[in-house]
């Protein structure tokens, strides 16, 4: 099962101060771990959002609204992710308890998101049902 | 945490530090039936102690620790006779980094060219690496290779004894020596991916964990062993053909064949590792060896568009490359289809009627199947009916069989113009 393991941001993430060096260090420690345990999958840091654009919908079946950054909801906004692939729940927490603090002055945070798999899509016993009550439908005709 | 909570956490961590535990400790005691022993030993101490105490900060850095230290009171209380030993015990550092150091890199390595040691059967070798390596508990390797638990755990005993009697040294081959030996690591581990990819007999079709751990295992070894181009040759096609598992087969789990399977639901992601594998293998130089061709072969697949788009002029030179390493019909089959698809299935046909007198496919079921295909593309159906029941009648596999009669069934339906 793969996890997203998604850095949240900061008030210096957001002001673009690139992090110190030791814990740069500490994350391709990190990093490294993952790959040599063969759990990384793909993992990337993302620049401030003053350099991001939000498209959003506030009309149903509207049109979008385009607004550039920087947006403010530090807390809501990410920094960056990590996924992996892991055997267990458990482990993908054991992993992510791993990380070094992302920030180291009190506003680290990571949050841990499952992410779904085709069977578990295909398999969503709502989504199977309409499409059966779908089939049903078709041969009635 | 609850006990259920600290009980699937340490499980967790079980899986994530036992191949490095075991790893050490064979090292330490040279023994590893005696290391897997500690190990489980630290495992049953920890349990006891966290349920009361929770969870320590470093649980990994904590079961090397208590496991080290029982492995040198057993070296020293047995009065270890063998003067190296004993420097080894008084030397080896107690308090480890979690962190992965060059010398557990080096330790999985001797482990795993140990569990897949060429003196053991490869049933035996799959046993064990998915044992020790992988950290699966022995009723879940029996649970995957559809054997029962203590068929299983003979296979591993046996092979414990086997390296015992055999005196397989704890050690990475050197020189001349290094190649075969790496070759029957790949294999295991290839074999392992293939029992999970495509089961041989019973209904099921895939069985995913298997694919996973073989993969998993593929990318570690990558790491420990990033000289060498074969390795990053099979985990790029373990990449590549783990990225189409999903597709594979229909919600009835029925196959699908790689021509009619949805491209857009293939995953990118891991074709995107397959293809940094693969470069990473070519960067290395030399010629390409097997897995790398198989890989090139399987990019050529995922990489392309569409069925038409797909550079079948190409996979067919691949195959025949491939055919001088592993002079096998089935290659050659491979070839045909190739062929067929880049210059027409009469061409195709023409390679298959040179195949079939090869005593090695006379009952191979694929050999048929693929006539089959190719006949109704030329429109005789009459013949291609007989060589779709024919291959059904081979296959051992449950959905195939399904599969290949409903195709001779098609034929009958439809006749040629």
């Amino acid at each position: 099962m793969r996890f997203m393991m998604i850095v949240k941001a900061t008030t210096d993430s957001e002001a673009g101060k690139l992090p110190s060096p030791e814990l740069i260090e500490a994350m391709q420690k990190y990093n490294e771990e993952l790959v040599k345990a063969g759990v990384l999958l793909a993992g990337d840091g993302l620049q401030p959002t003053k350099n991001s654009i939000r498209i959003s919908y506030p009309e149903p079946n509207g049109k979008p609204t385009v607004v550039d950054g920087p947006f403010t909801e530090t807390k809501e906004l990410i920094a960056g992710y990590t996924l992996i692939e892991v055997s267990s729940r458990e482990e993908a927490v054991e992993w992510a308890m791993r990380m070094p603090d992302p920030h180291g002055a009190g506003q680290g945070q990571i949050e841990l998101r499952q992410v779904f798999e085709p069977e578990d899509l295909t398999d969503h016993p709502d989504l199977l049902e309409k499409e059966a009550a779908l089939r049903e439908e078709l041969k009635d005709r | 945490m609850s006990l259920p909570q600290i009980h699937r956490t340490i499980e967790a961590i079980w899986k994530m530090e036992s191949p490095k535990l075991i790893a050490r400790l064979t090292h330490i005691v040279k023994d590893v039936s005696l290391a897997e022993d500690i190990a489980q030993d630290a495992l049953v101490t920890a349990l006891e102690k966290w349920e009361q105490t929770g969870m320590p900060e470093n649980p990994g850095a904590w079961l090397m620790t208590t496991a080290k230290h029982r492995a040198i009171d057993l070296l020293r209380r047995n009065k270890v006779q063998d003067q190296k030993y004993a420097a080894l015990a008084e030397n080896t550092a107690l308090f480890t980094e979690e962190s992965f150091s060059e010398e557990i890199g080096d330790d999985l390595l001797r482990l795993i060219f140990m569990t897949c040691h060429p003196a053991l059967s490869q049933d035996a070798s799959a046993a064990m690496t998915l044992r020790l390596l992988c950290g699966l508990t022995t009723k879940e390797i029996a649970r995957s290779f559809l054997t029962a638990e203590a068929t299983i755990a003979q296979r591993i005993v046996r092979a414990k004894k086997t390296l015992k009697e055999k005196k397989v040294p704890f050690e990475i081959p050197a020189g001349e020596e290094l190649k075969p030996r790496l070759s029957s690591v790949l294999e295991v581990i290839y074999l392992m991916f293939n029992e999970g990819y495509t089961a041989t007999s019973g209904s099921q079709w895939t069985r995913p964990l298997l694919c996973r751990e073989a993969l998993r295992l593929g990318r570690v070894l990558a790491e420990i062993a990033p000289e060498e181009p074969e390795v990053h040759g099979l985990v790029s096609l373990m990449e590549f053909q783990f990225s189409r598992v999903h597709t594979r087969v229909n919600k009835n789990g029925e196959p699908i064949l790689l021509t009619d399977q949805k491209r857009s639901q293939w995953d990118q992601l891991l074709i995107r590792r397959g293809t940094a594998a693969l470069e990473r293998s070519r960067k290395l130089g030399g010629t390409p060896g097997p897995y790398a061709l198989q890989a090139s072969i399987s990019a050529c697949h995922a990489l392309a568009p569409s069925v038409q788009e797909t550079d079948w002029t190409r996979i067919a030179a691949l195959y025949e490359a491939l055919f001088t390493l592993l002079p096998s019909p089935i290659v050659e089959l491979n070839r045909a289809v190739a062929i067929s698809m880049a210059f027409g299935p009469a061409v195709g046909m023409q390679m298959l009627d040179e195949l079939s007198t090869h005593p090695s496919l006379k009952n191979y079921h694929l050999l048929p199947s693929v006539r089959g295909d190719l006949l109704v593309k030329l429109g005789r159906n009459k013949e291609a009916r007989l060589e779709f029941e024919r291959a059904a009648l081979l296959t051992q596999n449950e959905r195939e069989k399904t599969l290949l009669q409903n195709r001779a069934k098609e034929c009958s339906k439809d006749p040629a113009p």
